[in-house]
């Protein structure tokens, strides 16, 4: 299971910062809910689930976004992997 | 409670220090609206993609180009070029406008002959026209602006058969700094080239030289090119009047200015680095009036601008068909307006807006249209708000050389209309149909029979 590496740092203004490699990053609000739900350990069905709830978005281009940004999440060594 | 409008969730590494290759964010705002008239509504009404042709614009940019040159000089016409945009429509505004007609091929000709134009104030330059053309230009008094001397020699022929002497000019190319040459065209200035064919043409006694022309180029970013071309015109018109003791009406410097468009590769948006009206006529006009002419004398000033007056009077508005990754992890966003229908991203980096609000975030986006080939890039790299599928987009400064220069190739043309000065959309050309195209096409009998 990829959950959120532990030691980023997320600010509410959107800015990201992984201590490990000094890298940081922006968000937009959406993707910090995401991540923020991701923190609370929250799933990707679960995050879905909200969003369809809070958001005007089609289930498709919901889950393809969400995949998405996981995947770019993924790219940016921001999850680990954990049994 | 309302769900909250949808924008996706991205993430963007942040690094410090320049701007990159997707150059400077210029989208602050969406257009939501053109000329009164919602973007949203107008997709819904006539479809989409779809071509918008704002008459104000084209109305006010003419107007604008008009007194830049005759606030500075006492004889101007402008001549509508056709090749940049011949939509009945289009040609129609600028001729009432004052403009006369420049074209480059029989259909041209006869499309101006057809809108109305007086074939006396048709300019008919290019070095494809045919004996017919010429047969029917000269019998209708058109300005003939000789390309090459086998067209002389033609002009000449016809002339005695018809019994009248054709008002011509001949089209001049030169040196003026700017690289390529147009060399291709008419007749060279520095070799000689030029002068032996004013020889010819005033010792033939057939014909009367009524003007000097030249197009040196298109999208010139410098004024100062003009000067040169203008300073070249002029003293051939002096010589012309000294040996010949013959008066030339008008010089004719083409078109070429450039619009507000972005070239690919340029650092700085177009909007802020294309010189303005006014650059250029202060340029041209201060080269004819320091010239060898007496001011009574001045000669009529043509110009046959193009793009300049009509690239920011179109626009073409589009929607989002899918949002993808290339296998290097860019954004991908596929619009449903292709090269096939906007030529003219080949060479322009055109500005993009949605036109939905959105936030300021962006991703970085290759913008494609929706062809299967390669080729079909409207954006190489483009800083983007998040789009999502089915959001609309704004094309920018689309006017010039596309409702020409369009392909009907893979998808059928777009409708086009043009919304007028009271804000009211008209359509002013048809969304093609299968039955347009299946209609100039035959089958051989022996093969329409298929197998079942
Ligand atoms: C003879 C002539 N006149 C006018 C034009 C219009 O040029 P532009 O659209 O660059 O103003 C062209 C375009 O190639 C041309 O060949």
């Amino acid at each position: 299971m990829m959950i959120i590496n532990r030691n980023i740092a997320i600010s509410e203004t959107g800015f990201v910062f992984n201590p490990i490699n000094g890298e940081s990053f922006s968000v937009n609000p959406i993707g910090y809910e995401v991540i923020s739900l991701m923190k609370e350990n929250k799933q990707a069905d679960e995050i879905m689930q909200y969003l369809l709830a809070n958001y005007q978005v089609e289930p498709e281009t919901c889950r393809k976004d969400l995949e998405d940004f996981m995947g770019m999440l993924k790219h940016h060594l921001l999850l680990e992997d954990k049994e | 409670m309302e769900k909250q409008r949808y924008e996706r969730p991205v993430i963007k590494k942040l690094e410090t220090g320049m701007p990159n290759k997707f150059g400077l964010r210029s989208e602050y705002v969406p257009i939501t609206h053109i000329e009164g008239n919602s973007v949203k509504e107008l997709l819904s009404t006539y479809g989409s993609p779809l071509f918008v042709i704002s008459e104000r614009t084209l109305r006010q940019t003419m107007e604008k180009a008009r007194t830049a040159f005759t606030t500075r000089y006492p004889k101007v016409q402008f001549a509508w070029s056709y090749k940049t945009n011949y939509l009945n429509a289009v040609c129609s505004v600028f001729h009432q406008e004052g403009s006369w007609a420049e074209v480059v091929s029989g259909f041209e000709y006869d499309k101006a002959v057809a809108l109305g134009v007086d074939p006396k104030k048709i300019i008919f330059n290019g070095p494809d026209k045919s004996q017919e053309d010429l047969k029917k230009s000269i019998g209708n008094d058109s300005l003939i602006h000789i390309d090459h001397l086998d067209e002389f020699y033609t002009i000449v022929n016809i002339s005695d058969k018809l019994k009248k002497k054709p008002r011509v000019a001949i089209r001049v190319n030169m040196d003026t700094g700017v690289y390529p040459m147009w060399d291709r065209f008419g007749f060279n200035y520095e070799n000689g080239q030029a002068w032996d064919a004013i020889s010819k043409i005033m010792h033939s006694k057939k014909m009367e030289l009524v003007g000097l022309h030249c197009h040196i180029g298109t999208f010139m970013l410098a004024p100062s090119a003009y000067a040169i071309a203008a300073g070249k015109l002029a003293d051939l018109a002096h010589a012309i009047q000294q040996k010949f003791n013959h008066e030339i009406k008008y010089i004719d410097l083409g078109g070429g200015f450039a619009s507000r468009n972005t070239l690919k590769g340029a650092y700085l948006p177009g909007i802020d680095s294309s010189p303005s009206f006014d650059d250029f006529a202060e340029a041209v006009t201060t080269a004819l009036i320091n010239g060898p002419f007496k001011t009574e004398k001045l000669p009529l000033l043509i110009l046959e601008t193009g793009r300049a007056l009509v690239d920011e009077a179109g626009f073409l508005l589009g929607t989002v068909i899918s949002n993808k990754r290339s296998s290097t992890g860019r954004r991908i966003t596929i619009l449903d307006a292709g090269v096939n229908i906007l030529f003219t991203s080949f060479w322009y980096d055109h500005k993009i807006t949605p036109a939905q609000p959105f936030t300021h975030y962006t991703e970085e986006t290759i913008v494609y249209g929706p062809l299967c080939m390669n080729i079909d890039v409207i954006r190489e790299n483009a800083s983007l708000p998040l789009l999502n599928k089915g959001d609309h987009v704004v094309i920018h400064h689309v006017g010039a050389y596309n409702m020409t220069q369009w392909m009907q190739f893979i998808t059928l043309r777009p409708q086009v209309i043009m919304i007028d000065m009271n804000d009211k959309p008209h359509i002013i050309r048809d969304k093609e149909t299968l039955g347009n195209i299946n209609a100039v096409e035959h089958i051989p009998e022996h093969v329409k029979t298929l197998p079942r």
